[in-house]
C-alpha cells in the first residue's frame, strides 16, 4: 500500500526518529526528495486542473505545498534556472522514499544541505515542467524559470503515465502556481457567479444581503 | 457511507446513492437480553444526476452530508445535499387506507352513480405499513462551488449550507431565495489560500455559528453582528508547534469537521492526525487534544502520495458529551473518554467480530518489536477507512461505516 521506495523501518531507525539523524544519511538526499515532492505536488495539480470542476480545498492545499517549497528551495539558493537539455537519465528511483520530509525541522538541523551542495545534481533530475514564480512566492529577486520541456528525452526515468501527462498538457502555457487557479477560475466559475447574481468578487462588495434567485422551476415539489 | 442516528432510525447511503433508513424494533420484551435491531425501514433515491449544460458536466447525484430534522409530528424530514443542491425529504408512514367509497370501487375505478341506491360513511382500515419519502423542497443554483455542510438552526425554521468560499442561509419554507452570510472569496483567485471546509449552527443560540478552513482554524459568527459575516466574533486557533513543522504542516492542520457537544459549551474538530475539543471562551488553544493516529507523522509522504493525507474524516459526541468518536484506517474507529482519560481502538469488520459478541480492543505498534495481537503500521490497509461515524443523542448505539458495511454497535446489555 505504500509508495515504492518506502523503506521499512529497522527497530534502531525508529528509535533514532527521535534523537536526530544517524550520519548516514547523506545531505543531498534531503534535495533530493525535497525535488520530488516538488515535482510531485505539481504533477497533482496539473491533474487536480484537468478536472471540469476541481476539488478546490484539494488545489489549495497542494498549492500552498509548492509554495512553501519554492520559498524554501529560494532561500537555499537552489532555485535557479535549468537548461532545457539536461542531460542524462534521472534515476529510476526518481519518486523515492520522501519520508525524511515528514521528519520535524529539528530533526532535520544536522542535516540541511548548504547552499550549492550537490545542485549540479539536482539540476539533471528537473522534469522539464514549466514553473514561473510569482513574485509573491519568492523573495529573492532573481526569477527563475524552468522551460516548458521541448524534448521529452530526459524525462528517462519517469513512468509512462506521467509521460502521458506531460503530452497532454504541451499546449498549457500557465506558468505560477496563481495562474493555475487563475485559469481555473475564469473558465469555471464566472459565468456561474453571473447567472447566480453574485455581482463582484470582494466581500464588501456584499454590504447587503445578496439575494440568490433560483430558476423558476425549483420550488415547492411534492 | 454516512450514518446518521435519530433516535429510533438511521439514514445511510449506499455507494448507488440512496437513502436507506433503519428503523430500530421495538424491544423484545420476552428476550430482554437483546435490545431492538435495525432493520430496513425505506430506501430512495435522493439526487438524480443533472447535467449542467453549459459546462457540459455532470452533477454527480453523489450526497455528500444527510441531516435529520427534528421531529414535530409524524412525519420525519431531512434534508440532502449533493454537491450543488439540497432537498428536503419527508418521510411519512402510511398504515391504514380509506374503504368503502361511495362513487369509488375498491379498485379506484369509478362507478356509475345511477348503480348507487345506498350511502355509507367511508373509514379507514388497517394496511401493510408503507413508507414514503416525497421531495418537499428543493434549494438550488445558490452555490458555485462543491457544498460540504449543512447545518440546521435551533430556531428549527432556517438552515445554512456551506461550500469551499461561502455560507447561505436559507429558510426551509422558502426555495427560490437565500442570503449570502460569509464569503471568503479574494477579489483575485489567484490569491487563494484558504477554503472552508465545515460549518455548523450552535445547538442553542440560532444567532451563532461556526465555520472551519483548510488552514485549521475556526470562526465563530454572529449573524446579529452584521448581515455579511466576515467579521468573526472569535477566531480559534492553536499556534504551530514549530519542532513538528514539515512540508505537510498546513495539510494535516486542515479541518475536516467541526461539531458542537450537545450542551454547546464545547466544539470538537477533526485534522488529520487529531481530534481538539474547544471550549468557546477560550481561543488560543483547545483545552484537550487527543491523538487518533500519531504513528502515521512519519509517513505523511506516503500519504500525500497516494492521497489519503486528504480523507476527510468526521468526529461525534456521545449523548452526554463525556466521549468522543472518530474513525481512522485499517477499518479502525477510536473513542476518547474525556473524563477517565482513556481510549479504545476497535475494527468494524466482520472477519475479526462475530455478530453479538463484545469488541476486541486493537492496538497499532508504532514502532519497536511488536507484540502478538498488535498490527504493525505498514501492516495497515488506507483502502479500508472510517470517514463517518454517528453515535445516538440519546444511548449508547453507535453507526459506524466503511466502505461497504453499515455496522451497528450497542452496549452489552445484561
Amino acid at each position: 500500500m505504500f509508495a515504492r521506495g518506502l523503506k521499512r523501518k529497522s527497530p534502531e531507525d525508529g528509535e533514532d526518529m527521535e534523537g536526530g539523524l544517524a550520519g548516514a544519511r547523506a545531505t543531498p538526499s534531503y534535495s533530493l526528495q525535497r525535488q520530488s515532492l516538488l515535482d510531485m505536488s505539481l504533477v497533482k495539480l496539473q491533474l487536480c486542473h484537468m478536472l471540469v470542476e476541481p476539488n478546490l480545498c484539494r488545489s489549495v492545499l497542494i498549492a500552498n505545498t509548492v509554495r512553501q517549497i519554492q520559498e524554501e528551495m529560494s532561500q537555499d539558493g537552489t532555485w535557479r534556472v535549468v537548461a532545457p537539455q539536461a542531460a542524462g537519465r534521472a534515476p529510476l528511483d526518481r519518486l523515492v522514499s520522501t519520508d525524511i520530509l515528514c521528519r520535524s525541522v529539528r530533526e532535520q538541523e544536522g542535516e540541511r544541505p548548504a547552499p550549492d551542495v550537490g545542485d549540479g545534481h539536482t539540476a539533471d533530475l528537473v522534469p522539464g515542467l514549466a514553473v514561473v514564480p510569482s513574485a509573491q512566492a519568492l523573495r529573492s529577486p532573481q526569477s527563475s524559470l524552468w522551460e516548458v520541456d521541448s524534448s521529452r528525452e530526459n524525462r528517462g526515468g519517469f513512468q509512462k503515465s506521467l509521460d502521458q501527462i506531460f503530452e497532454t498538457l504541451e499546449n498549457k502555457t500557465s506558468g505560477s502556481v496563481e495562474e493555475l487557479f487563475a485559469d481555473v477560475d475564469s473558465s469555471y466559475y464566472d459565468l456561474d457567479a453571473v447567472l447566480t447574481g453574485m455581482v463582484g468578487s470582494t466581500p464588501s462588495a456584499h454590504a447587503n444581503r445578496c439575494l440568490h434567485p433560483a430558476s423558476p422551476a425549483a420550488s415547492l415539489v411534492g | 457511507l454516512n450514518p446518521i442516528i435519530q433516535t429510533r432510525k438511521i439514514i445511510y447511503l449506499s455507494e448507488i446513492w440512496l437513502v436507506v433508513i433503519f428503523q430500530q424494533e421495538q424491544e423484545n420484551k420476552i428476550q430482554s437480553h437483546s435490545r431492538g435491531e435495525y432493520n430496513v425501514y425505506s430506501t430512495f433515491q435522493s439526487h438524480e444526476p443533472e447535467f449542467d449544460y453549459l459546462k457540459s458536466l455532470e452533477i454527480e447525484e453523489k450526497i455528500n452530508k444527510i441531516r435529520w430534522l427534528p421531529q414535530k409530528n409524524a412525519a420525519q424530514f431531512l434534508l440532502s445535499t449533493n454537491d450543488k443542491t439540497i432537498k428536503l425529504w419527508k418521510i411519512s408512514e402510511r398504515d391504514k387506507r380509506p374503504e368503502g367509497y361511495n362513487l369509488k370501487e375498491e379498485d379506484g375505478r369509478y362507478r356509475d352513480p345511477t348503480t348507487v341506491t345506498t350511502l355509507r360513511v367511508p373509514v379507514f382500515r388497517p394496511m401493510d405499513l408503507m413508507v414514503e419519502a416525497s421531495p418537499r423542497r428543493i434549494f438550488a443554483n445558490a452555490h458555485t462551488y462543491h457544498i460540504n455542510s449543512i447545518s440546521i438552526n435551533s430556531d428549527y425554521e432556517t438552515y445554512l449550507s456551506a461550500d469551499d468560499l461561502r455560507i447561505n442561509l436559507w429558510h426551509l419554507e422558502i426555495t427560490d431565495r437565500s442570503f449570502n452570510i460569509v464569503d471568503i472569496k479574494p477579489a483575485n483567485m489567484e490569491e487563494l489560500t484558504e477554503v472552508i471546509t465545515a460549518a455548523e449552527f450552535h445547538p442553542n443560540s440560532c444567532n451563532t455559528f461556526v465555520y472551519s478552513s483548510s488552514k485549521g482554524t475556526i470562526r465563530l459568527c454572529d449573524m446579529r453582528a452584521s448581515a455579511l459575516c466576515d467579521r468573526h466574533s472569535k477566531l480559534f486557533e492553536e499556534p504551530e508547534d514549530p519542532s513538528n513543522r514539515s512540508f505537510f504542516s498546513e495539510i494535516i492542520s486542515s479541518i475536516s469537521d467541526v461539531k458542537f457537544s450537545h450542551s454547546g459549551r464545547y466544539m470538537m474538530t477533526r485534522d488529520y492526525l487529531s481530534v481538539k475539543i474547544w471550549d468557546l471562551n477560550m481561543e488560543n488553544r483547545p483545552v484537550e487534544t487527543y491523538q487518533v493516529h500519531e504513528y502515521l507523522r512519519s509517513k505523511l509522504c506516503s500519504l500525500y502520495e497516494n492521497d489519503c493525507i486528504f480523507d476527510k474524516f468526521e468526529c461525534c459526541w456521545n449523548g452526554s458529551d463525556s466521549v468522543v468518536m472518530t474513525g481512522s484506517y485499517n477499518n479502525f474507529f477510536r473513542m476518547f473518554d474525556r473524563n477517565t482519560k482513556r481510549d479504545i481502538t476497535l475494527e468494524a469488520s466482520r472477519e475479526n467480530n462475530k455478530p453479538r459478541t463484545v469488541l476486541k480492543p486493537r492496538k497499532v505498534c508504532a514502532s519497536g518489536k511488536r507484540k502478538k495481537d498488535e498490527i504493525s503500521v505498514d501492516s495497515l490497509d488506507f483502502n479500508k477507512k472510517i470517514l463517518h461515524t454517528a453515535w445516538h443523542p440519546k444511548e449508547n448505539i453507535i453507526a459506524v461505516a466503511t466502505t461497504n458495511n453499515l455496522y451497528i454497535f450497542q452496549d452489552k446489555v445484561n
